[in-house]
């Protein structure tokens, strides 16, 4: 066991590492660091300064340390836009994304479990061929046409909700808002958290859906069955308990791609996240914060990864059996 | 002589391609019959588009600003010469939905030949080669799962913006997004190849033609590739939509193509911005378009994944 987490930690590490070389890459060689922090009419001795205080006239691989070093510390650089560090302005982002990942992740647990519930049950019936129609159209639909139509209808047509910002946000602590507190805020987080949430539900929904095929097929579901057990509690204590161990996998790598899709959804909602922050750097070449997004999206990626494989060899004594051999 | 067993040969091949599980599957699902009409009517008008549209949208010449945000035809404000409205810059809307399609299929395509092309090649070489080159290509590819294929489209943009003056940046905008397109999808294609690469190297007729000694990369492409490529069939339906997606939805965010020549989704993202001022008919068509064609492209695909798996029938 304690071999397989030390295979699974050197891996993670590996993953990190090849996308900081890309990073530090992107960094280095896309324009010149050094053109982007001094104007044209800097003297030539001053640029060599600058040079060297960023490292710069160092060979590449103390450099590539040298990047190293500084983002385990938190250091990014300094935003060419924005002229503040690149961590400062992602943390102040932060909370605004999290709150919409959390809800929307939410939200497609909430309804896509039920709705995949109920397709597996009533298989032919008509509400299930319904969902089934509903969540084919729901992928096919692209999330940013999807934002438009609800931002029509809840907010131009009826005018119920608004189709920008987070409303009133509550400081928490110093880097902390949240909209949860204040009714406009929860009213602000209502459409994008469904547009973001809403391609996770229907992979949700069908992942349930067949998973749950599967299983009321297996004999202990047609022995519950013989011993009388009512229908109901087949249904859920059974059979829907040992489908959400996949589910609740596929939920958690899924939360890492919610975070990088909210880049389409904050843009459609003008919502003040680090996705609009990364669509700016794209739009205005700022390497600095494309390189710290990047790397922060590969950690989140490979964390939640490791601890869904590390969850699974605790859950699954089949798993723990093949590592054992292994 | 040998044009009358070339025209049986042919037609003994139509028969059978009517006569085969495919074509009766296809025939029992009407949803199906009729997702293949549209993509096929939809691709028809894409490609006639100079020759069906009223008016050239990309020709400054056809375009009058005094035209602009003019409703549909059967609206109160409405001018029998659009039938569908005009957009901002009094482009007919039929007439750009016809030319985007055109873009946006286009686009959808080429990315897609060269995800698909970039994958199988790879996917192939690292089952049939195996050793380093495997688990390098193998390791990059995990890499990149990592990252959503948007997140690495607008990575390579950004990258290419840094990389090039701005006046350069209009005219290669086509290719760019083409390339992103291919670069962010190849993994699912290497993958799939591989797996069914690794299981054919072992089979007899492989070994039999390493024994007569032809060189890898015939055997390879003779050999292997057609046993492996049904799979990859699928695949490339299914990434087609998706493909169409990402551009539309890059186009969107501002970074795909320029709005001097407008895809699916810049019209969308054009439109967008008049959704409050009530003028809907420029967000709402372009975006039916897209959705409808890219939900038949699915439904094809849906059907072709159940029509060649074995154990579903």
């Amino acid at each position: 066991m304690l071999a397989f987490i030390l295979r699974r930690l050197a891996q993670s590490v590996a993953v990190l590492l090849s996308v900081a070389i890309i990073a530090f890459a992107m960094f280095r060689f896309v324009g010149d660091p050094v053109n982007q922090i001094v104007s044209l009419d800097t003297p030539a001795e001053q640029v060599e300064q600058v040079r060297k205080d960023l490292g710069l006239d160092k060979p590449v691989y103390i450099q590539f340390v040298r990047y190293i070093g500084n983002a385990l510390k938190g250091d990014f650089g300094q935003s060419y836009q924005f002229r503040q560090p690149v961590t400062k302005l992602l943390a102040e982002r932060a909370p605004a994304t999290l709150e919409l990942a959390f809800m929307s992740a939410l939200f497609s647990l909430l309804v896509g479990i039920p709705m995949g519930v109920y397709t597996a049950l009533y298989r032919d019936g008509f509400g299930a061929r319904l969902f089934q129609a509903v969540s084919l159209i729901g992928v096919s639909l692209p999330t940013f046409l999807i934002g438009i139509l609800l931002i029509y209808l809840f907010s131009v047509h009826l005018g119920w909700l608004p189709s920008f910002g987070r409303g009133q946000v509550v400081k928490i602590t110093e880097n902390w808002t949240t909209g949860l507190l204040t009714i406009s805020g929860i009213k602000a987080l209502i459409l994008p958290a469904i547009t973001l949430g809403l391609f996770q539900m229907t992979l949700i929904m069908r992942l349930v859906r067949a998973e749950m095929l599967e299983v009321m097929r297996t004999d202990y579901i047609k022995f519950a069955r013989a011993r009388g057990l009512k229908t109901r509690a087949i249904n859920f204590g059974h059979a829907l308990k040992n489908t959400l161990v996949p589910v609740i996998t596929i939920a958690g790598l899924q939360l890492g791609s919610i975070i990088a899709f909210a880049i389409i959804t904050e843009t459609v909602f003008q919502w003040p996240g680090m996705g609009v922050l990364f669509l700016k750097a794209v739009q205005n070449v700022d390497i600095p914060i494309m390189a710290a997004y990047l790397m922060m999206i590969a950690a989140l990626f490979v964390l939640i990864n490791l601890f869904v494989d590390l969850l699974y060899a605790a859950v699954d004594p089949r798993l723990r059996a093949t590592i054992r051999e292994s | 002589m040998t044009e009358t067993t070339a025209q049986r040969k042919e037609t003994s091949m139509l028969a059978r391609a009517f006569d085969s599980d495919l074509w009766h599957s296809f025939k029992s699902s009407p949803i199906t019959m009729l997702a293949a009409f549209i993509v096929l009517v939809m691709t028809l008008a894409a490609l006639f588009a100079p020759w069906i549209a009223p008016m050239n949208p990309f020709d400054p010449a056809q375009v009058y600003l005094m035209n602009a945000n003019i409703p549909p035809r059967w609206l109160n404000g409405g001018d029998p010469q659009f039938l569908l409205g005009t957009d901002d810059q009094g482009r007919d809307l039929y007439s750009a939905i016809l030319y985007g399609l055109r873009v946006s299929i286009f686009i959808g395509l080429i990315g897609v030949a060269i995800a698909c092309t970039l994958g199988v090649t790879l996917g192939l070489v690292a089952g049939y080669i195996g050793g380093r080159v495997d688990s390098l290509i193998m390791r990059i590819a995990d890499v990149q799962l990592t990252f959503p294929a948007i997140l690495i489209a607008l990575l390579i943009d950004g990258i290419v913006r840094g990389l090039l003056k701005s006046a350069a940046r209009e005219d290669i905008a086509f290719g760019v997004l083409v390339v992103s397109i291919g670069l962010a999808f190849w993994v699912q294609y290497a993958r799939t190849v591989r797996g069914s690469t690794l299981v054919e190297k072992g089979r007899d007729y492989i070994q039999a033609a390493r024994l007569v000694g032809l060189p890898a990369p015939l055997i390879m492409i003779r050999h292997v590739l057609p046993n492996v490529i049904g799979p990859v069939l699928v695949i490339l339906t299914i990434n087609v939509g998706l493909a169409i997606i990402t551009e539309a939805t890059l186009s969107f965010l501002g970074v795909g193509l320029p709005p001097t020549q407008p895809s699916l989704g810049t019209l969308i993202s054009i439109g967008n911005r008049y959704l409050f001022s009530g003028d809907w008919w420029i967000v709402t068509f372009p975006g039916i378009t897209l959705a409808l064609f890219v939900l038949s492209i699915n439904l094809l695909g849906d059907w072709l994944r159940d029509a060649l798996n074995p154990k579903l029938q």
